[in-house]
């Protein structure tokens, strides 16, 4: 299994990560390696078992609705790059 | 060519809850911007998502209220997407086993009644909102909203107009608001539609390409963005176009809908089971203790006030269109005592005409059950005339005082003595010798100028029944 | 001082043979004084020297915690409020967290003392400590070998006595082969014994927080603080927490030991396999049987792991892009350049490895073949393990196939270095708790012992360390020059 220098592209594309193209080659050949890898499961014959999510046999606990969380707008945003008004700054969002 | 529209909605309903689905954070409407976003709204690094249980409660009462089959197992997902709103590059929703499958519902259309199902409903977490004022150049981002349940409900493509459609949506609306699920707030945001629209020559069995119209808040606009999205279409088809299986929106002002290419791009989501929550376990507990809780549906309601109060569909419709409503008309029939007609006029007419007219909810309203009961009592012992029940009824709106109370310092009491009707009666004849002739030669109109003088003279207090009887018997 | 177990500083304290300030400036000393090692990513001297006074004034009370005014250290995974936390990359160099991770909260209830930050590899990811943003991390065995990953900064630092005792994680071996590779002990509990809440996500499922000290003895001490349920935390066990030292001395006559042939095969090297060797025959001598047990799918917990933690830490990250914390691009022309341009800045070559091949692993037309399978494989695995552990009590075996290698040998061969985890990444896809152990020594490196439990068998672990700690001195060796 291979990897294009096209496919790694749009990969990254779908995770927004930003790559240089003198590495997008590099990442394409550690990418098919890895596939290659991930092809040894195809040899065992899975088509009986259940696929497993979660190692603990457990069910969703559910949490009472009651309002307990503050308002630390202030001191949320002091971790953040660029805020005003109380509210996130981004590039423009066009819809 | 003849077409035939195909719709199939999705709506969004965010769920009554006092928290977030996944946070404790309060989901009251309003607030000052990322005041009501926690850590785990926020996305920070290291938090994790915990259910609510009444977010799972109220997605199960939706269930079998549309007698759908509620999963024994249900699961979380994660739906992988970039946006500023969406603070953790994915939402989680659910994918495979959602809360509930496959239920429907009927709607009234041109007096037939007609089913649409529904494919299933799950909940999942609203995003944020963009605020695109001006901020030098830049987006706002208030994350107060993130985290928000929803439920989405998607209906199997069963709907054929714009009219069913709009039919279909009024009618989970009403049902959300019955269960006291969600509060149908569309202003605010509380109950979002999007509409998927194709269409195919009659006859045809397979669908046509369809199109998303994204996010229509209200059923006005649902009408005219489904019927402007089909007359596209079928221009386009008939010119030799063909439909683009695409995202658009719908532009109120121009009255046509868009092409949504920024959203298109990027649609694989890769959805995979959140790890940071297991599976839900729908028990026979909880389904029980919903059961219970089930309020009277409103197409039951309604067949009953048809049936227990002799109401025609239209009214019994009316005032079984929320649950706040059928209740005040109930506890206005027990309290008077008087008639169903009487009651169902005044809770109708009278009562919703004026909460209209003030732009309240019923939650809002001056005047309650009681008040407008002890009204109808005194239409129904001839205390007071139809006439000026309405003058008592704005004084019952604009004070806090009782109809009684009302009556008594206004003077409104009607004069039912007839005695002392006779007595106006005969001044009235003595002092109008012309018109007495007029009558009596076969001129019938001047009966009512005597009707007139009389009520005048006893200011509108006599009883125009009794006045009507004892005039004919006096000018005979 | 800093050759002192946890009990024996907690007994000098409470004699005030020393207070836990001068305790505390004396590792503070330490730590600046064999700095090249880079372990740390922060030293909170101020926050730690604050702690310890407030520590000294509580050791009076007859009811003070026995971590009271003990100094340790933690991963720099852990949210800690108002203390950087950068999860060893440059996206969160200039994180601080708003709040405390539960583990945090229950070493802050106990009164010990944080000296500051581990360096790790970055988001957990790496088998050596190298794909940290703060650089690599040295073996004190040997300084040009790397100390193992990813709680290579924990292990490197317990090693040469610049804490007593610390934190790690471990996904998929990060807490067992730094320990191995550098001579102490580390225990990866059950998965949900310890609360995720606060503790940086690299792989969900598969995450787990635990204790790395030099003996059973002293992590028995710590996880008896980490451990229990947390209602943050929705993936945490709701299960009575053991006395983890009660039982430490209970002896080990008729323990039943399985050795999986599957840990035994020619890949592993020779020193290896008799250090290993030497520690069953030990563990004979204690009164146990041993007898050979297959993990037959044991092969296909390599490739399952990678597409499983992959896809995880793919959606896990993205999370970081730049809007509300950690590193933003400067002046982005679009939205898309914000996100692509401050997490291809901020993210390393590994992270960014892992998110693409999770997010190729995830995607349209991959999903059953990649991650359905993985999971259905990784049931395969769990069932394995619980075939062999209803015939023995625990197994054993080696951690890694080989012993501390030199810093930037493997870098340029990823697959190589996945490799290496052979032995330890099948126990976290089936979520039991396992330990690693000193157990002798191969070509003057450290050689790490795996003894793997049954779900929540804690404290039978500990008590099968520590009787073998008994009678062996592996853990107590210091490395040279920095006894």
């Amino acid at each position: 299994m291979s990897l294009t220098a096209d496919e790694v592209k749009k990969i990254a594309h779908l995770a927004r990560l930003g790559i240089d193209e003198t590495d997008i080659d590099a990442y394409a050949s550690d990418l098919s390696n890895m596939l290659d890898l991930m092809t040894q499961m195809g040899e065992t014959n899975t088509d009986e078992i259940q696929p497993m999510a979660h190692p603990m046999d457990q069910m969703q606990r559910l949490r009472p609705d009651v309002v307990t969380e503050k308002n630390q707008r202030e001191h949320f945003q002091s971790i953040a790059p660029q805020t005003e008004a109380g509210l996130y700054l981004v590039p423009k969002v066009l819809d | 060519m003849e077409w035939e529209t195909v719709i199939g909605l999705e709506i969004h309903a965010q769920m009554a809850t006092k928290t977030k689905i996944f946070s404790a954070a309060s989901t009251a409407y309003g607030a000052e911007p990322n005041t009501q976003a926690c850590a785990v709204d926020l996305g920070l690094p290291g938090v994790l998502p915990v259910l609510n249980q009444e977010a799972v409660r109220m997605a199960v009462k939706f269930g079998m209220a549309i007698e759908a089959e509620v999963a024994d197992y249900s699961v979380f997902a994660r739906k992988n997407y970039f946006y500023p709103d969406l603070p953790k590059g994915y939402q989680i929703s659910q994918m495979e086993l959602p809360i509930v499958g496959i239920g429907h519902l009927d709607i009234e259309i041109d007096g037939e009644t007609k089913r649409i199902g529904v494919t299933r409903a799950h909940l999942e977490e609203d995003a944020g909102k963009s605020l695109h004022e001006d901020f030098h150049g830049l987006t706002g981002i208030d994350l107060n909203r993130a985290g928000t349940p929803l439920l989405e409900i998607v209906s199997e493509p069963d709907m054929r107009s714009a009219k069913e459609a709009v039919a279909y949506m009024r009618k989970i609306h009403e049902l959300v608001r019955y269960l006291e699920i969600c509060d149908g707030n569309m202003q605010e945001g509380s109950f979002r539609c999007d509409a998927n629209v194709s269409v195919r020559p009659k006859g045809q069995q397979e669908y046509g390409t369809r199109a998303e119209l994204k996010n229509i808040n209200s059923f006005k606009f649902v009408e005219k963005a489904i019927n402007i999205e089909v007359e596209r279409q079928i221009d386009l088809i008939e010119s030799g176009g063909t439909v683009v299986q695409e995202t658009r929106l719908y532009d109120a002002d121009n009255n046509e809908t868009r092409s949504m290419r920024s959203k298109e791009e990027a649609n694989d989501y890769r959805y995979f089971p959140d790890p940071d929550l297991l599976p839900v376990e729908i028990t026979d507990q909880l389904r029980a203790q919903v059961k219970a809780d089930l309020p009277e549906l409103p197409s039951v309601k309604k067949q009953r006030f048809m049936e227990q109060y002799g109401q025609d569909k239209e009214t019994a419709a009316t005032l079984t269109s929320s649950r706040q409503l059928a209740d005040f008309y109930e506890t206005v029939a027990k309290e008077s005592g008087c008639t169903a007609k009487l009651c169902s006029n005044w809770v109708s007419v009278n009562f919703l005409g004026a909460l209209n007219k003030a732009n309240l909810e019923i939650a809002e309203t001056p005047v309650n059950a009681e008040r407008l009961a002890g009204l109808l009592k005194r239409i129904a012992d001839n205390t007071i005339s139809g006439k000026t029940a309405k003058q008592v009824f704005d004084s019952l709106w604009e004070s806090d005082l009782t109809a009684d109370e009302i009556i008594e310092q206004q003077g409104l009491k009607q004069i039912t003595d007839s005695g002392a009707i006779e007595a106006i009666i005969d001044k009235i004849i003595a002092d109008n010798p012309a018109q007495v002739k007029q009558y009596l030669s076969g001129k019938d109109k001047v009966f009512g100028f005597f009707v007139g003088q009389v009520m005048k003279a006893s200011q509108g207090k006599a009883n125009p029944a009794e006045v009507n009887k004892m005039l004919k018997d006096k000018l005979k | 001082m800093h050759n002192k177990t946890i009990t024996e500083l907690a007994k000098g304290l409470r004699a005030k043979e020393y207070s836990s300030v001068e305790l505390t400036q004396a590792y503070l000393d330490r730590i600046k004084k064999y700095q090249d090692l880079n372990c740390y990513i922060t030293v909170a001297e101020e926050n730690a020297l604050e702690q310890a006074k407030l520590a000294d004034s509580q050791l009076a009370s007859a009811d003070s915690a026995l971590l009271t005014g003990i100094p340790i250290a933690q991963k720099d995974i852990f949210c800690t409020q108002g203390i950087k936390t950068s999860c060893g990359s440059k996206m969160l160099d200039n994180f601080i967290a708003p709040y405390n991770a539960t583990v945090i909260e229950k070493f802050n209830a106990d009164n010990a003392v944080m000296l500051g930050k581990l360096n790790m590899d970055e988001f957990a990811m790496g088998s050596s400590n190298e794909t940290s943003f703060y650089g690599a991390v040295q073996n004190p065995w040997d300084t040009d070998t790397v100390p193992g990953g990813s709680s290579g900064g924990s292990a490197s630092a317990i090693a040469a006595r610049l804490t007593v005792a610390a934190t790690g994680t471990d996904t998929g071996g990060s807490i067992r082969q730094p320990a191995s590779l550098c001579g102490i002990t580390g225990l990866k509990p059950t998965y949900g014994r310890v609360s995720r809440f606060g503790m940086i996500a690299f792989a969900s499922s598969l995450d787990q927080g635990g204790p790395m000290a030099r003996s059973a003895e002293d992590a028995a001490i710590l996880m008896q603080t980490m451990a229990g349920f947390d209602t943050k935390d929705s993936t945490s066990v709701d299960r009575a927490v053991p006395d983890y030292s009660a039982g430490l001395n209970n002896s080990l006559e008729g323990l039943k030991i399985g050795l999986p042939k599957e840990f035994f095969s020619q890949d592993l090297n020779n020193d290896i396999a008799s250090a290993i060797e030497s520690a069953i025959n030990e563990y004979k001598k204690l009164g146990a049987e041993v007898k050979e047990v297959s993990l037959p799918n044991m092969k296909l917990a390599i490739p399952a792991y990678y597409v499983i933690a992959s896809a995880e830490c793919s959606a896990n990250l993205s999370r970081y892009d730049g809007v509300r914390f950690g590193h933003r691009c400067h002046s982005p022309a679009d939205l898309n350049d914000l996100y692509t341009r401050s997490r291809g800045e901020a993210f390393g070559a590994e992270v960014k490895r892992r998110i693409l091949m999770g997010t190729y692993a995830l995607s349209a037309g991959y999903y059953d073949a990649y991650y359905i399978k993985a999971q259905k494989v990784r049931c395969l695995i769990s069932e394995d393990f619980s075939r062999a552990l209803s015939e023995v009590d625990v197994l054993m075996g080696p951690v890694s196939p080989s012993t501390a290698f030199d810093i930037g040998e493997k870098t340029d061969d990823p697959i190589e270095m996945y490799l290496a985890d052979i032995y330890t990444i099948a126990i976290n896809l089936a979520g039991l708790p396992a330990m690693s152990l000193p157990s002798g020594f191969a070509d003057s490196k450290p050689v790490g012992l795996q003894v793997i439990g049954n779900y929540f068998s804690e404290d039978r672990l500990l008590n099968i360390a520590h009787q073998y700690q008994q009678v062996t001195d592996w853990h107590q060796q210091t490395p040279k020059g920095f006894e």
